[in-house]
This record gives structure tokens, sequence and C-alpha cells, in this order.
């Protein structure tokens, strides 16, 4: 917003209105008395006033009083919605205790948001930068990046945020789109099968290296009984329930399994599941 | 196909206003199943479904989907919507059923995802040495 806004008074003339208005280059302001806001009035009001010959009646008399305004500590977007609404040009910004402390508008607004666009866009662009390097930045024999995520039983809701988390450090660090995806939905599927199938949950561990990436996922239970019927396209010991929220088809490992340049897949009743992808970057 | 010419075929809507039309969609698939969306799409698909829950934005963050359309005016829960637009994903809607929905888009020109290894491999009268994949 602008803080140093130009104010009327309602006791001035529309003449004067209009050398105000020009002076500084605004289209409107709002009207105070003794402090108070009382009205707000456009270039419109004045344009009215014009032709119908009242040029030197009152702000007052030509002014809008029914005035929106938005406060000082209300979001962005609550100021957009009363755009949007009221259609208005501008809003004066008032405090709780209703005292004007400035005027926004919708110029304001998108100026703000291009310049946080913008600040964004760097930002991302620093990360991907920094990220990129990091292979070139540190010698070693050989180099690896561990990323660890937990991963809770039953979590419907939290179901794919590791996947999700994973897919964007590897696009940060500059993989190839098509083997970003064949990883993002190999590692959906695993964490998938973690909150879906294990008693404890589980851990998601990728560790990437600058020529591959091998996901793991472990867990403590329950385990699966007969390895090869699990991996049969179709085959599946999920509930109704799971089957309802669209997964549970028997096709995660297939599918993990088409992503994958490699899939091992070892388990014991009792004691736990160890998932191995590898995929060449 | 741009999402402003889907909108028009589906005679459908968009789940809010900032939605850039101007997406293309290169093929599309109907399904209610995620599994199936995950081993049978490809990046620059258009899902439709009936499957409102957040899994499906999940589903088509993970596989490159530029938009979910929700067939038979059914229309998805807060959170949905919320996950959708944090992740960038367009949701429109459409109120006809999904065998309409695909049709209509498929008549208008918009292609499927094609046969997929697995599927093509178990086509009983098609054997796999002659699927070319």
């Amino acid at each position: 917003m602008t803080k140093k806004v130009i104010t009327v008074s309602p006791d001035d003339s529309m003449r004067q209105l209009k050398e105000v208005l020009r002076v500084n280059r605004i289209s409107g302001t709002p009207v105070l008395r003794d402090g108070e806001l009382v009205g707000i009035i456009s270039i419109e009001d004045l344009i009215k006033a014009l032709e119908s010959g009242d040029i030197d009646a009152t702000v007052g008399e030509k002014m809008s009083t029914e005035v929106q305004t938005v406060f000082a500590d209300e979001s962005v977007v609550q100021a957009l919605n009363k755009f949007a609404r009221f259609g208005f040009g501008r809003l004066p910004v008032v405090n709780r205790h209703g005292k004007l402390v400035g005027i926004v508008t919708q110029g304001d607004i998108a100026r703000g948001l291009l310049r946080q666009l913008e600040v964004d866009y760097h930002e991302e662009e620093i990360h991907r930068y920094r990220a990129s390097h990091i292979f070139e930045d540190i010698t070693s024999d050989q180099t690896g990046l561990i990323l660890r995520y937990k991963v809770k039983p039953l979590d419907f809701v939290g179901c794919g945020e590791a996947a999700s988390k994973l897919k964007r450090a590897l696009e940060r660090l500059g993989a190839k789109p098509a083997v970003v995806r064949r990883i993002a939905v190999a590692s959906y599927e695993a964490e998938t099968n973690l909150v879906l199938h294990t008693t404890k949950g589980g851990e998601l561990i990728a560790e990437i290296q600058p020529e591959r990436i091998r996901i793991v996922a472990v867990d403590s239970g329950p385990g699966i009984p007969d390895i090869e019927k699990a991996l049969q396209p179709g085959y599946s010991t999920a509930p109704d329930w799971i089957r309802e929220l669209g997964f549970g088809a028997g096709m995660g490992l297939n599918n993990i399994q088409a992503c994958a340049d490699e899939m091992h897949l070892e388990s014991k009743v009792g004691v736990g599941t160890r998932l191995e992808i590898l995929i060449n970057l | 196909m741009t999402l402003r010419e889907v909108l028009q075929i589906i005679e459908g809507k968009v789940l809010w206003p900032e939605i850039d039309l101007s997406i293309e969609a290169k093929m599309a698939c109907g399904a209610d199943l995620m599994s199936d969306v995950l081993a049978f799409t490809h990046a620059g698909t258009l899902l439709m479904t009936g499957l409102t829950n957040p899994q499906v934005v999940r589903t088509a963050e993970m596989a490159g989907i530029v938009a979910i359309v929700f067939v038979r005016g059914k229309l998805p829960p807060a959170e949905t919507i919320a996950l959708a637009k944090e992740k960038g994903i367009p949701l429109l809607a459409s109120k006809y059923t999904m065998y309409e929905t695909c049709g209509r888009l498929y008549q208008a020109g918009l292609p499927s995802c094609g046969l997929f290894p697995l599927t093509a491999g178990t086509w009983l009268d098609d054997p796999p040495s002659s699927c070319g994949m």
C-alpha cells in the first residue's frame, strides 16, 4: 500500500478536487473530516459533476459514503477478494481503530505479487544451481547423497510426501525428466506399500550417486509369506478399504519392476521386508 | 489439445478461477485405479477419474499428469483441492459419466496412452512378439 495518502475534505469543492487529482496524477482519494474517514471520491464522480454542471458542489455532496476498506493486518488475498467483489480501483487501508493508514490499488497488489514471483523464481534457481553442482564441488573416490524418509503406517493423507520430496530433490539435482518420472512412480508405489501393508511403517532411503540411484524401502513387518505370488500381476492381499481408495490392485511391485533397471525383494514373515530398486541416472 | 478446448468439449468447469487454460494435454486416460494410472500413462496425460481423494493428486504429481477431470459431477474434498493447488495440478469437473467424458474427447481427436507392455503381453489373441514392444 501507499502510506502517504492524499486526502480531501468534504467541504472542498469539486473544482478543488479536480486540481488535487491533476497535480498528484491520481484517479481518486479518500475523504476525511477531522481525521475520520467519511467517504471516497473518484475521477468518475468528478466527470459526472462536470457533465451536470455541478463543478462548484462540495465533495461531501458527490462522494460515496459507503466506503469499503481493508484492515492493515489483513492478507493480500482478502484485499484481492474485495477488489473482485466490488470492482473498485482502490481501497483505503485502516487500522483496527478505524484510522486511515494508507491506500492500496490493484496495481500495487499486482506489482507486489510479481516481485514475490520473481523472488521465488530466483530462490528456486539458486537452489537448483547449488544442488546440481554438488557432485562436482565435492570430490571423493565415490560420492553419494543419502536421503532418508520415515513413512508412517496407515497415514493415507501423508502417503506420497516422501516420493514427492525425493522427486523435487532429483529435479534440483538436474536429473532427466523421464528418469525422474520413473523414480517418482517407483518410490511412490514403494511408499504406498509401506503405508498400506506394514504394521509399524518403515523407511524410504534413497542413495544418489552421479550415475545411478538406489532406493531401499525397509520395514519391520509383517513380511511377505510368498514372494513369487506377490510378484504376480494382480495378486493382492489389500482389504476392501484400500481398494476403494484406488489402490491395492496388485500392480505395485510390477509397476516398480517396470520402472527399475534392477529390483530385489527380500522378506521374512515376522521380521520384515527389504525392497531395493536400482535406476540408472 | 488445450484445457480450454477440453472444457468446451466436455461442457466442464474449472474448480478454481486461476487455472491456466492454455496448458496442453497430449493424450488422455480414464481410470479409478491409481496403480493403473502410474503404470499406463505418460508425461503429458490428461486423467479422467471418479476417485476424489488426495492420492489422485499425488498420483498425478508422480506420473506427470497435466490435469485431472472428475467425472459424473463429482467434486473433490477440500484437502484434495488444497494439495492440487500446492502442486500446481489443475482440477476440472465434468457432469458426464466416465464413458461419455472420455468418448467426447476421443472423438474430438485426443488420443489414448497406447498399449502398455505389461497388458499387451497378456493379450491372448495377440502374441507379445507382434506387439512391437
